[in-house]
C-alpha cells in the first residue's frame, strides 16, 4: 500500500511538471513573455526593469529555471489592474470559490443518492420515473440559464432571496467564510442551487444505475434467501457497494464544481475565483489568468491524487498494478 | 434482421426516446433550412429597423409582417434569430464533435493497434487531460487564442479528443483479441485497413453513444462560453449569444429576448439527450437486462 | 420557547428583513480595482478615492470647479501658482493637513510603478511649501490649467502613506485621507465598506455607514434594488428606466453627463485598414478625407432613434464635443438632421454613388450601450449603401490597437471639464511635447484650431478663453473633424425617500444622498 501511495505521488509531482512545462511554454514560446508579464501601459523603465527581473533576455532553457523558481515562491508576477502579487489576488478569491463549490457538492450528495436509491429501487414506478426525467432536465439545462431562471423567480417575483454577492463573512480559523450567518446563507443558496443541479443530475443516474446493478447480484439474492430484510439489504449491502464507486466520482466531480464555478460566478456576482477569471480575461491582465492557471492545476493533481488514494483504499479490489 | 435494424427497433419501444428523435429532427431540419424559412435575414443589417427594436411577440412591422417571437433591441426579427442561432449552434457543435471523433478514434484505435510508446503517449496526453474539467481547458485555450468561429472549434475539439481516443482504444483492446482479427492478419492485410475497415466498424457502438452524447455537451459549452462572452463575435450569433444579449432585458420585462433562444437551447440539447440515453440502453451489453 | 425561536429564524430567512438605520447601501456599475488613489485612474477607483481623500480643488455638480482643501489659488507669476490652504482640516488619524502633505503627494504620483496620475503633474517642475498653509508650484512655461490638473491629485497623509504601494492602501494601512468618510474594509470584487468621518470640515454625511456593492452585471444590480438589497444604484440599465419611472417605491435622478460619444475617421493614411469597396477591392484614395463623405456619413446616424430606442431616452444628441453645461460650449451648433437621402447624394457626388465598404470599430464593456451602438450605426450606414462591418473589443484590447491606428472608423467616449481640453486632446494636430493631439487617433489636423487652442491656454481671461474655445469647437465641429453621436445623461435610481443630486462628472458620492 505504501509504496502505492508513493508511486502516486511521484506520478503527480511529475503532472505538475509536465503541466509547468506547457504553461511556460505557452507563455514564454508561444505567447509574448512581455504582453503578457509586463504591464503594456508601463513606460521604457519600467519594462527595462521589468523585463531584467523576469531574466527575459536570458536562453530559454534558463528562463524555465527562473520561472520555475519564482512560481515555486509563489511570484507569478504582478495583476496589471490590481498592482498586486497575481498569486495573493487568486489566495484571497479562493476561500469563496471553495465554500461554493463545498455547498453545491453537499447538496448534490444529499439530494442526488437518496434520489438515485429510489429511482433504482423503483424504477418503473411514478416517482422512479419522474426523478429519471428530471435528471435528464437538470443535465440539460445549461447552467447560466437555470441560473437566470433562479434569479428572476426566487429573488425578483417572488423576493425571498438576494440577486447577487456574497454574504457579511466572520472568520473560521483565519479563513472568511459566510455560511455561519443567516445573511450569508440566504447569499450563498441560489448559486450553490445552480452550481449543484448538474451534479444532482449526476449523482442521480449514476446511484441508479449503481442499485439496479447492485440488486441483481448473487449476495442480493442469498441476503434474502437468508432471510434479511429488505431494509438491511438496501441500506447496508446495496449502498455500500453503490457508494464506493460513487463517492469517488462526486470527489472528482469536486474539481469540476470548482471550474464550473466560472459561470455561477459571473452570473450571481460571487467573488470567487472564476469570477476573477473572466475579468482578467476581459482586460487582459495575465499575470492573473497564468497565475490561475498554475493554482488550479495544482489543486487538481492534489483533488486527482487524494480520489485515487481514496479509492484504493475503498476498495480492495483496487490494487496497483491493476489495470483500470 | 441485420444488427441495424434491432438496435432500432429496439430504440423504437420507448416512447419517450421517440418523441426525444422527432424533436431532434425537428430542430436539425429547423437549423438546416434556416436560411429559407426565416421570414427575414437578421445579418442584412440594411433591412432592420431601430425603430422596431423590442417589439413583444406578435407585433406589427411598419410593412405589415408579424414579428412571431417579438423583435431584440436591434429591431431583429427573434424567430429568424433563433433559427440562424439554432443553426450556428448545431453546426458548431456537431462539426467540432465530428472532428474530435475523426482525431480521436484515429489516435485511439492505433494506440491500440500498435501499442508501444505510441500507446503511452497518447494515452498519458488522454489521461492528463481528461482530469482537468472541460471548461477550464477551454477558457484557458480561448484566453490565448482569442475569439471566432475557428477558435471555438479548435477549443471544443480539444475538449472531446480524450474521450473517443481512451473509449476507442479499450474497445479496440478487447476485439484485437477476436478471431476475425487474427484472420485478417493471417492475411496479411495492412495495418491501416485492419483498423479502418475491421477494428473500427465493431468499435462502434460505445462510440456512437459517446458521440451523441458530446454533442450536446458541445453545444451546451459553446453556449456558455458564447454567454460569458469569450465565444463566437457578434457577426455570427449563436444560440449563447443571443440568450447573453438578452440577458439585460429580463427584468424590465422584454422577456422574450432571452427566453426564447434558451427554449430553443434546452429543446435542441434535451432531445439529443433524450436520444442518447435511449441510445445507450440499447447498445450497451450493461444496460440491456432490463 | 423553541418554537417562536424556529418561526423567527425561518420567517427572517424567507423574508429577509435588510438591516436598515444608518447604513447606505450602493450598488456601483464597475468593478474597484485599487484603493491606490495614485494608481489606476479609472473611474470607480477614482470615484472612492473622493469619499475618503480630498483634492486641492473640487467639482461640483455642474462640473465647474470650486475650493477644496485650498481655500483660493492665484497666478503669482506667469509660470508660478499659489494655493491657500484650509485651516484645522484632520487626516483621519487626528494629524493636521499641511502642505507638505500636498507636496507629499503630487511627488508620490511620480512614484508609483505605472501610476496614471502624474499626467496631471507631469507640468508641475517646482514644488514649495512657503508655510503650513501655503503651497507654491511652479511650471516650465505658462500654464493656465493647473488648478484644473490638481482636482485629479488626491491628497493623501504624508505619515501614513510614507513608502506604501498599493497593497498597503488596499489593506487601509495607508488609508488615510481627510475625506467625509473612513475607510472600514475593502473585499475585492464584493464590497468597500466606510464610516462616517464626524471631524470633516465639510457638509457631513447623513449616513453612519456605507456600503458599496459592486455589481457590474446590470440585471444583478438592477434586481438588487428592487428587491431591496440596495438602497441606490448608479447607471441604471437604460432598457429598465421607464420602469423604474413608473414603480412608486423608486426615484430616478439624471443629469446631462460630461462624456460625449463620438467617431473618429482616418483622416491621415491614404490607405486605411478596412476600408475597400463592396467587391473588396481596394479603394483609389481614403475616403474619409472628403468631407462630404464624412458629411454623408454624419447624416446617415439617426441619432433621435438612437436617443429615445436604443438607449431609452439616456442620451442627448451631440453637436459639439463637451455636453451644455460645460464651459467651451457652442450652442449655436446644431445636432446633424437625420437625412438618408441626403447622405446618399452627398456620396455619389464624392465618386461613391455605391457606395463602399468599411469596418467599424468600438467597445463592447466601457460605455453605455457601447455595442448596441455600433450595431445601430452600421444598421444606418447599410441604408445609405456603406456596407459596415462590426468589431467590438473590450477596451484593455481596443486601446492599444487604437493607438497603433488600426481602426478607420472608432468609437470613443469622452467626458471633460472644457471645450478647449477636449480639442486639444482629441482633435488638435498630435505634439507630444505640448501634450497636444494625445488621443487624436485620426490625425485630423488644422493649424487654425490649433492657434486657437493656444491662445486661449494662455490667456488668464476666462472670458476670452471660453470665446476662443467656442470658435475652435466651430470650425472643428464644422469641417467634421470627428463624427459627434450623443451626450450620455448619467442615472441614478433609489429607494423614494432618498435622494442624489445628479452629477455631470457621473460619479456617486455618499454623502450627496440625503433621506428625505
Amino acid at each position: 500500500m505504501l509504496s502505492h501511495i508513493v508511486r502516486r505521488v511521484l506520478q503527480s509531482f511529475g503532472v505538475l511538471a509536465v503541466m509547468s512545462l506547457l504553461v511556460f511554454a505557452a507563455v514564454y514560446a508561444v505567447g509574448n513573455p512581455m504582453d503578457i508579464l509586463v504591464n503594456p501601459q508601463s513606460d521604457q523603465d519600467e519594462i527595462a526593469r521589468a523585463t531584467a527581473a523576469l531574466g527575459l533576455d536570458r536562453p530559454l532553457l534558463e528562463q524555465y529555471f527562473i520561472f520555475i523558481k519564482h512560481a515555486s515562491t509563489g511570484d507569478l508576477g504582478r495583476s496589471f489592474a490590481f498592482n498586486v502579487p497575481a498569486i495573493g489576488l487568486i489566495l484571497e478569491r479562493m476561500p469563496a470559490t471553495l465554500e461554493l463549490a463545498t455547498a453545491a457538492m453537499l447538496i448534490a450528495v444529499l439530494l442526488g443518492i437518496p434520489l438515485g436509491l429510489w429511482a433504482g429501487l423503483k424504477p418503473r414506478s411514478a416517482a422512479g420515473r419522474t426523478i429519471m426525467a428530471g435528471s435528464i432536465l437538470g443535465f440539460s439545462l445549461p447552467t447560466f440559464w437555470v441560473g437566470l431562471m433562479l434569479i428572476m423567480v426566487f429573488s425578483v417575483w417572488l423576493g425571498w432571496l438576494p440577486t447577487s454577492g456574497r454574504g457579511p463573512t466572520t472568520n473560521l480559523i483565519g479563513i472568511p467564510v459566510s455560511f455561519l450567518t443567516l445573511e450569508g446563507l440566504r447569499h450563498l443558496a441560489l448559486p450553490a442551487a445552480n452550481l449543484a443541479l448538474f451534479n444532482v443530475s449526476l449523482l442521480i443516474r449514476l446511484t441508479r444505475s449503481g442499485t439496479r446493478e447492485a440488486l441483481q447480484q448473487d449476495y442480493v439474492r442469498f441476503a434474502r434467501a437468508k432471510g434479511l430484510t429488505e431494509t438491511r439489504i438496501v441500506g447496508v449491502h446495496v449502498l455500500r457497494n453503490v457508494l464506493v464507486p460513487v463517492v469517488t466520482v462526486a470527489g472528482v466531480e469536486f474539481g469540476s464544481v470548482i471550474a464550473f464555478a466560472v459561470v455561477t460566478e459571473s452570473i450571481f456576482a460571487w467573488p470567487g475565483m472564476g469570477k476573477l477569471l473572466i475579468d482578467s480575461i476581459n482586460v487582459l491582465d495575465r499575470p492573473v489568468i497564468v497565475g490561475y492557471l498554475c493554482i488550479v492545476v495544482t489543486l487538481f493533481v492534489a483533488i486527482n491524487l487524494f480520489v485515487d488514494l481514496l479509492y484504493s483504499w475503498l476498495d480492495p479490489r483496487v490494487r496497483p498494478g491493476e489495470a483500470r | 434482421m441485420t444488427p441495424a435494424r434491432r438496435v432500432a427497433a429496439e430504440f423504437a419501444t420507448s416512447r419517450i426516446a421517440l418523441a426525444g428523435l422527432a424533436l431532434l429532427a425537428l430542430v436539425l431540419l429547423a437549423a438546416a433550412l434556416a436560411p429559407w424559412i426565416s421570414p427575414q435575414d437578421p445579418y442584412d443589417l440594411a433591412r432592420l429597423d431601430l425603430l422596431d427594436s423590442r417589439l413583444p411577440p406578435g407585433a406589427r412591422s411598419a410593412a405589415g409582417t408579424v414579428y412571431w417571437l417579438g423583435t431584440d433591441d436591434q429591431g431583429r426579427d427573434m424567430l429568424s434569430a433563433i433559427l440562424y442561432g439554432l443553426r450556428t449552434s448545431v453546426a458548431v457543435g456537431f462539426s467540432s464533435t465530428a472532428l474530435g471523433l475523426a482525431i480521436g478514434v484515429s489516435l485511439g484505435l492505433a494506440a491500440a493497434w500498435l501499442g508501444g510508446w505510441l500507446d503511452a503517449l497518447v494515452m498519458r496526453l488522454a489521461d492528463l487531460q481528461l482530469s482537468f474539467p472541460s471548461i477550464l481547458i477551454a477558457l484557458v485555450l480561448l484566453a490565448v487564442l482569442g475569439q471566432g468561429l475557428d477558435k471555438i472549434i479548435v477549443a471544443l475539439v480539444a475538449v472531446q479528443w480524450a474521450y473517443y481516443a481512451r473509449t476507442a482504444r479499450a474497445a479496440a483492446l478487447v476485439e484485437r483479441r477476436k478471431e476475425y482479427i487474427d484472420a485478417a492478419v493471417a492475411l496479411a492485410l495492412s495495418n491501416a485497413r485492419i483498423i479502418f475497415r475491421h477494428l473500427l466498424p465493431n468499435c462502434l457502438p460505445p462510440l456512437l453513444v459517446l458521440a451523441t452524447v458530446q454533442v450536446a455537451a458541445a453545444i451546451t459549452l459553446e453556449a456558455t462560453l458564447s454567454f460569458l462572452g469569450l465565444g463566437l463575435p457578434i457577426t455570427q450569433p449563436s444560440l449563447g449569444l443571443l440568450i447573453s444579449n438578452g440577458f439585460n432585458y429580463l427584468l424590465s420585462g422584454h422577456y422574450w429576448i432571452s427566453v426564447f433562444p434558451g427554449i430553443a437551447l434546452v429543446l435542441a440539447v434535451v432531445s439529443i439527450n433524450l436520444v442518447a440515453d435511449r441510445l445507450s440502453e440499447v447498445l450497451d451489453p450493461h444496460e440491456r437486462r432490463r | 420557547m423553541h418554537r417562536l425561536l424556529r418561526i423567527l429564524v425561518a420567517g427572517s430567512i424567507l423574508w429577509g428583513l435588510p438591516a436598515h438605520g444608518a447604513e447606505l447601501r450602493i450598488g456601483l456599475a464597475a468593478d474597484v480595482t485599487s484603493m491606490d488613489p495614485h494608481f489606476l485612474g479609472i473611474a470607480p477607483n477614482i470615484n472612492m478615492a473622493w469619499h475618503v481623500f480630498d483634492a486641492l480643488t473640487h467639482v461640483d455638480e455642474d462640473a465647474r470647479l470650486i475650493p477644496g482643501l485650498a481655500v483660493s489659488w492665484r497666478a503669482v507669476d506667469a509660470t508660478t501658482w499659489e494655493f491657500r490652504l484650509r485651516r484645522g482640516v484632520r487626516f483621519h488619524d487626528g494629524t493636521e493637513l499641511t502642505a507638505e502633505d500636498a507636496v507629499f503627494s503630487i511627488e508620490r504620483t511620480f512614484q508609483v510603478p505605472n501610476g496614471q496620475f502624474r499626467t496631471f503633474t507631469q507640468r508641475i517642475v517646482g514644488k514649495e511649501a512657503l508655510d503650513a498653509h501655503t503651497l507654491r508650484l511652479k511650471t516650465a512655461t505658462p500654464y493656465a490649467m493647473v488648478p484644473y490638473d490638481l482636482n485629479s491629485v488626491f491628497i493623501v497623509s504624508r505619515k501614513a502613506a510614507a513608502r506604501s504601494g498599493p497593497e498597503d492602501f488596499d489593506s487601509g494601512k495607508a488609508m488615510i485621507g481627510t475625506g467625509p468618510f473612513r475607510f472600514v474594509r475593502f473585499a475585492r470584487g464584493d464590497r468597500v465598506e466606510l464610516a462616517r468621518n464626524d471631524d470633516y470640515w465639510g457638509a457631513k454625511s447623513a449616513w453612519e455607514k456605507v456600503s458599496f456593492r459592486i455589481v457590474p452585471t446590470d440585471p444583478a444590480r438592477l434586481a438588487g434594488l428592487l428587491s431591496g438589497d440596495l438602497d441606490a444604484i448608479e447607471q441604471v440599465p437604460t432598457a429598465d428606466l421607464p420602469r423604474i419611472r413608473r414603480d412608486a417605491r423608486l426615484q430616478t435622478a439624471q443629469k446631462v453627463s460630461w462624456r460625449t460619444i463620438f467617431f473618429h475617421l482616418d483622416q491621415q493614411h491614404d490607405r486605411a485598414p478596412g476600408l475597400a469597396d463592396k467587391a473588396g477591392r481596394s479603394l483609389a484614395r481614403n475616403p474619409f478625407r472628403d468631407l462630404r463623405v464624412r458629411r454623408a456619413l454624419s447624416k446617415a446616424i439617426n441619432r433621435q432613434a438612437i436617443s429615445e430606442r436604443l438607449m431609452d431616452g439616456a442620451a442627448l444628441p451631440a453637436s459639439n464635443l463637451v455636453s451644455p453645461p460645460v464651459f467651451g460650449y457652442a450652442p449655436d451648433l446644431k445636432p446633424e438632421p437625420y437625412d438618408p437621402d441626403g447622405a446618399k447624394r452627398l456620396l455619389a457626388e464624392a465618386g461613391y454613388p455605391d457606395g463602399f465598404a468599411m469596418t467599424l470599430s468600438a467597445t463592447n464593456n466601457r460605455y453605455v450601450n457601447d455595442e448596441q451602438i455600433a450595431q445601430a450605426v452600421a444598421q444606418m450606414l447599410a441604408r445609405v449603401g456603406v456596407r459596415a462591418r462590426v468589431e467590438v473589443f473590450p477596451i484593455n484590447a481596443y486601446l492599444p490597437k487604437a493607438r497603433k491606428h488600426e481602426f478607420a472608423f472608432a468609437m470613443l467616449g469622452w467626458g471633460s471639464f472644457s471645450g478647449d481640453l477636449a480639442l486639444r486632446t482629441l482633435v488638435a494636430t498630435p505634439n507630444p511635447e505640448r501634450g497636444f493631439g494625445a488621443w487624436n487617433w485620426s490625425g485630423y489636423s488644422n493649424p487654425k484650431v490649433d492657434e486657437l487652442l493656444e491662445r486661449g491656454f494662455a490667456s488668464v481671461d476666462e472670458k476670452r478663453r471660453e470665446a476662443l474655445a467656442r470658435e475652435a469647437m466651430r470650425l472643428a465641429m464644422r469641417d467634421y473633424a470627428v463624427i459627434p453621436l450623443h451626450h450620455q445623461i448619467a442615472t441614478w435610481a433609489m429607494r423614494k425617500p432618498l435622494a442624489y443630486a445628479p452629477r455631470t462628472d457621473e460619479f456617486t458620492f455618499a454623502h450627496r444622498f440625503q433621506a428625505r
